[in-house]
């Protein structure tokens, strides 16, 4: 692991660990609690597999009930709790501590409700994402944030992470697509946020939530909104002479008023990997690759195809496939969706980055990034949402080799700063866990952090609640709650009055 | 009685310390044009954004504006409109239902009050599309949260927080939306003479086919003479809109009447008079009357909207007419507003809420406008107020519900 910092661990608890699982026995009764090394290490990481840590005990809950008694204890005690879902996350979101208890949701694994009147279905966490969709497919609905991971990570990790995919420029990510959740403050209370209704009664506890990384709560139920499959799906395969041209066509799209399913672009060293990984029929002679997926009605579909076509035309592309079946569409992806692999295939070990940038600084971010690849001597292949600006750099390293990791590491920093400095973000899907936790102040200043984390005061004022992740620091809430009076006069003659 | 404009968001962070350090509550508004709702105000001194105006950054390709919170309403979706974009959450004009004039509303007004309309069943509400926020809080310290791209999961989403606050957590100075293309065009099939659990079954059915409705409302024969100068005078409507580029809205409304004649006769209204009818749906029309007659907006799950209007109206003499596929209820009382009775009802179908949107300040000062909540989560609101505004400096009690 290289040098991050998780808060110390507490000896006190370290010391009543046996004590603990006893208790957790007695709430968690059955096969609930792992606490054997051999069993915990299934748990010691996350998606981000560089940094690993066993926990104190893992707890497997099957029962609201036992959620919220479990917490009541951990508050109680000072215990601290990291929540996990599926365990996909790439940003560490769910690396555990060594004194903290792991709440594992995934014995909630039940579609409760559908009810496909009010479109909406209700399901415990640990529902898989796609198990939502596959729920419902026979009626011709479906869910629509697709992470990639969708086979796998959960519904109630997706709330933590308000997770994307591949169609959110369109359709948006689970913030969007939540109608409600219930969850388990860290003090045991159960609370409701939203329904089948919309929007909330107050403040809207539920998008503050989404996206909170499991540090504010544990979700139990999520009520999901459902919609009806598209008639018909077809995509365009683009090649470009260069990646300005592809951005161009891009942004000529969007100012058309299109707004496709999903637009996806590959630099060079991403379609060529994926090519040899997958022979999808990816030109090789092309500087830049764009997928472009319309989806929706057949008479839709077909008009706007023929003006994406003119417009990839008018922007100099050199290659141009229009698919004409689901199989040739799937064919087109294929390359797209396996890309993570195939550049695993070229390189021992790649590290994989999302900071999201206004568009139209792709041609200034992908040129420093070469520099920046020339500097740390690594290798980098990017995958790109282009539609909605989310890059996907995948640093190409060995970490057997020395040292390289730590480059490796220090590289996908300075992407990030790069994002941040063209008016990007750190992050745009995956998380700031323990991964981006320590460029939280590239992007937030000291004032920014601490009115976030005193939003975490409302909901955790112990701060019992996966630390260590997304915020550098967490200052004590006592001291955050302090006021600084500016004291002045009254404001400002020059100010207008009436 | 003072009322600050600040023209800058320096000045908006003075005028907030100042009052902070004297312990002095601020009401904050934009234009006023929706300070009619909640619990009146009883503050000495008034924090009037309308001078922080102009929009600071237009990218159409990028799909993104950042605007001053003060900047009219008005005046951004005209430019919207010369770059053929929009606000997708179509957001609402409270002005003539409350008694002001058409067209007024701010852009910060428009993120503090959660504003959608029709649309809000396929495109989402002002939560939906905020990407950024500048604000200063109730404790005097200027933060940002968000950015100005479309995908962003970095930090805590506080813009999403601040929507729907109405002012009591931070005064915004700067907000940054995703802004959309305009459809191209659009139609609507209205089918005629549903009651109103005829119409639920019919929305519900439309919204559950692919011709991806965005907007779908009944207007019962009770409110029908209000709309489109009294075309609708005679029989109910049950409105369903669509949408998109030429081929698509016909091959869609085509698709739709062919799902929707087991209902009922049904015809189409040409995109002239349909962009006309669900601006009147979107800004409450029919209630829009010149009174005070108290005014709920009620959500609940569609389906069950009109069963709750339905055993509401047993106890109580209430108009209504439906959005959003039933869920969204707007309902003009005759004389009080019999809270306890509505919301008893709301919790009984299944949950929601209901707000009052219009009534006499008397009215107001008694009933609460918010929809009370269980008591850990209105433990928790309270919570996060203090976080933001210990002082309670920023409109205090206006969400109050006790």
């Amino acid at each position: 692991m290289s040098g991050l910092l998780l808060p110390k661990p507490d000896a006190a608890t370290l010391a009543k660990r046996e004590e603990i699982i006893a208790d957790m026995r007695i709430i968690v009764p059955g096969e609930g609690i792992v606490e054997a090394e051999s069993g915990m290490r299934a748990f010691e990481s996350d998606g981000l597999t560089a940094y690993r840590q066993l926990p104190l005990v893992v707890v497997l809950p099957e029962t609201v009930a036992q959620v919220s008694r479990v917490l009541k204890y951990c508050h109680e005690r000072n215990i601290r709790v990291v929540p996990r879902g599926s365990g996909t996350s790439l940003s560490g979101g769910a690396l555990p501590l060594e004194d903290a208890v792991l709440l594992v949701m995934s014995r909630f694994n039940r579609i409760l409700e559908i009810d496909l009147a009010n479109r909406a279905v209700v399901a415990q966490p640990g529902v898989t994402n796609l198990g939502i969709t596959q729920a419902v497919e026979h009626e011709g609905f479906y869910y629509a944030p697709d992470p990639s991971s969708q086979i796998a990570c959960s519904i109630g990790g997706n709330v933590a992470e308000n997770s994307g995919g591949v169609h959110c420029l369109k359709y948006g990510l689970t913030a969007n697509n939540i109608l409600g959740i219930q969850m388990v403050l860290m003090n045991g209370e159960v609370i409701r946020l939203g329904g089948k209704h919309l929007d909330s009664e107050g403040y809207d506890l539920l998008g503050l939530m989404t996206g909170s990384e499991g540090l504010l709560g544990v979700v139990t139920e999520v009520t999901v909104r459902i919609l009806k499959k598209p008639e018909t799906a077809r995509a365009l395969l683009i090649g470009f002479p260069s990646s300005e041209q592809a951005g161009q066509c891009v942004a000529d799209i969007i100012g058309a008023g299109i707004i496709p399913g999903g637009m996806e672009m590959m630099d060079r060293p991403a379609i060529h990997a994926a090519e040899a990984f997958v022979h999808a029929g990816y030109p090789l002679d092309v500087e830049a690759l764009l997928i472009v997926e319309l989806d929706g009605p057949q008479a839709e579909v077909h008009h706007l195809i023929e003006r994406v076509e003119a417009i990839a035309h008018k922007n100099g592309c050199t290659t141009n496939r229009i698919s004409n079946s689901d199989e040739e569409r799937l064919s087109f992806w294929a390359g797209r969706k396996a890309a993570f692999p195939a550049v695993g295939r070229i390189s021992p070990d790649y590290y994989c980055m999302d900071g999201t940038i206004p568009r139209k600084e792709l041609p200034r971010v992908l040129s420093g990034m070469r520099e920046l690849s020339e500097k740390y001597g690594l290798g980098v292949a990017n995958v790109f949402h282009a539609g909605d600006g989310n890059l996907h750099p995948l640093i190409l390293y060995d970490a057997n080799k020395p040292g390289e990791l730590e480059r490796a590491e220090a590289f996908g920093a300075d992407i990030l700063r790069l994002c941040v400095n063209v008016g990007g973000v750190l992050t745009g899907e995956h998380g700031v866990g323990v991964e981006k936790r320590d460029l939280m102040p590239e992007m937030f200043s000291e004032e920014d952090l601490n009115q976030q984390i005193r939003v975490k005061c409302a909901f955790d004022p112990n701060h019992l609640l996966n630390p260590g992740k997304v915020f550098p620091q967490l200052h004590r809430c006592a001291e955050l709650g302090r006021m600084h009076i500016h004291r002045g006069q009254m404001p400002f003659p020059d100010i207008p009055r009436f | 009685m003072t009322t600050f404009t600040p023209e800058t968001a320096a000045e908006v962070l003075n005028i907030v310390r100042w009052a902070v350090g004297e312990e002095m509550p601020l009401e904050v508004v934009g234009h006023g044009s929706k300070r009619g709702i909640g619990r009146p105000a009883q503050t000495e001194h008034t924090l009037d954004l309308s001078g922080l105006t102009g929009v600071t950054l237009y990218e159409p390709e990028e799909l993104v504006l950042s605007a001053k919170a003060g900047t009219p309403l008005a005046e951004i979706e005209q430019l919207l409109a010369d770059n053929s974009q929009q606000f997708a959450f179509e957001p609402m004009d409270y002005g003539p239902l409350l008694g002001g004039t058409v067209g007024r509303g701010t852009v910060g007004g428009a993120l503090g009050a959660n504003l959608s309309g029709p649309r809000r069943i396929k495109a989402g509400a002002a939560r939906d599309h905020v990407l950024g926020v500048h604000a200063v809080s109730g404790r005097g310290e200027a933060f940002k949260s968000g950015g100005r791209v479309v995908k962003n999961v970095t930090g805590y989403d506080l813009s999403k927080g601040l929507a729907g606050s109405w002012g009591t957590l931070a005064v915004v100075t700067d907000v940054t939306f995703k802004v959309l293309p305009a459809a191209e065009t659009e139609k609507t099939l209205a089918i005629v003479g549903l009651d109103d659990g005829e119409a639920a079954a019919a929305m519900a059915d439309a919204m559950g086919s692919s011709a991806e409705l965005s907007g779908a409302a009944h207007l019962p024969v009770s409110v029908g003479g209000r709309f489109l100068d009294g075309a609708f005078s005679s029989e109910a409507r049950t409105l369903l809109r669509v949408e998109g580029v030429g081929p698509s809205v016909d091959y869609r409304i085509d698709l739709l009447a062919g799902l929707m004649r087991p209902y009922g006769t049904v015809e189409i209204i040409e995109p002239p008079l349909s962009r006309t009818l669900w601006q009147e749906i979107r800004d409450c029309k029919p209630f829009a009357d010149g009174t005070s007659a108290p005014v709920w907006r009620v959500s609940v799950a569609p389906t069950v909207g009109h069963k709750l209007v339905d055993a509401f109206r047993r106890a109580a003499g209430a108009n209504a007419f439906y959005d959003w596929q039933g869920g969204l209820i707007w309902l003009r009382m005759e004389a009080d507003p019999e809270a306890e009775i509505l919301r008893g009802l709301i919790a009984h179908f299944g949950g929601g809420h209901a707000t009052l949107v219009r009534a006499a300040p008397s009215v107001r000062s008694a009933v609460p406008t918010f929809q009370p909540q269980p008591q850990a989560l209105a433990a928790l609101t309270q919570r996060l107020k203090k976080q933001f505004d210990p002082r309670n400096i920023l409109n205090p009690g206006r969400m109050a519900t006790s």
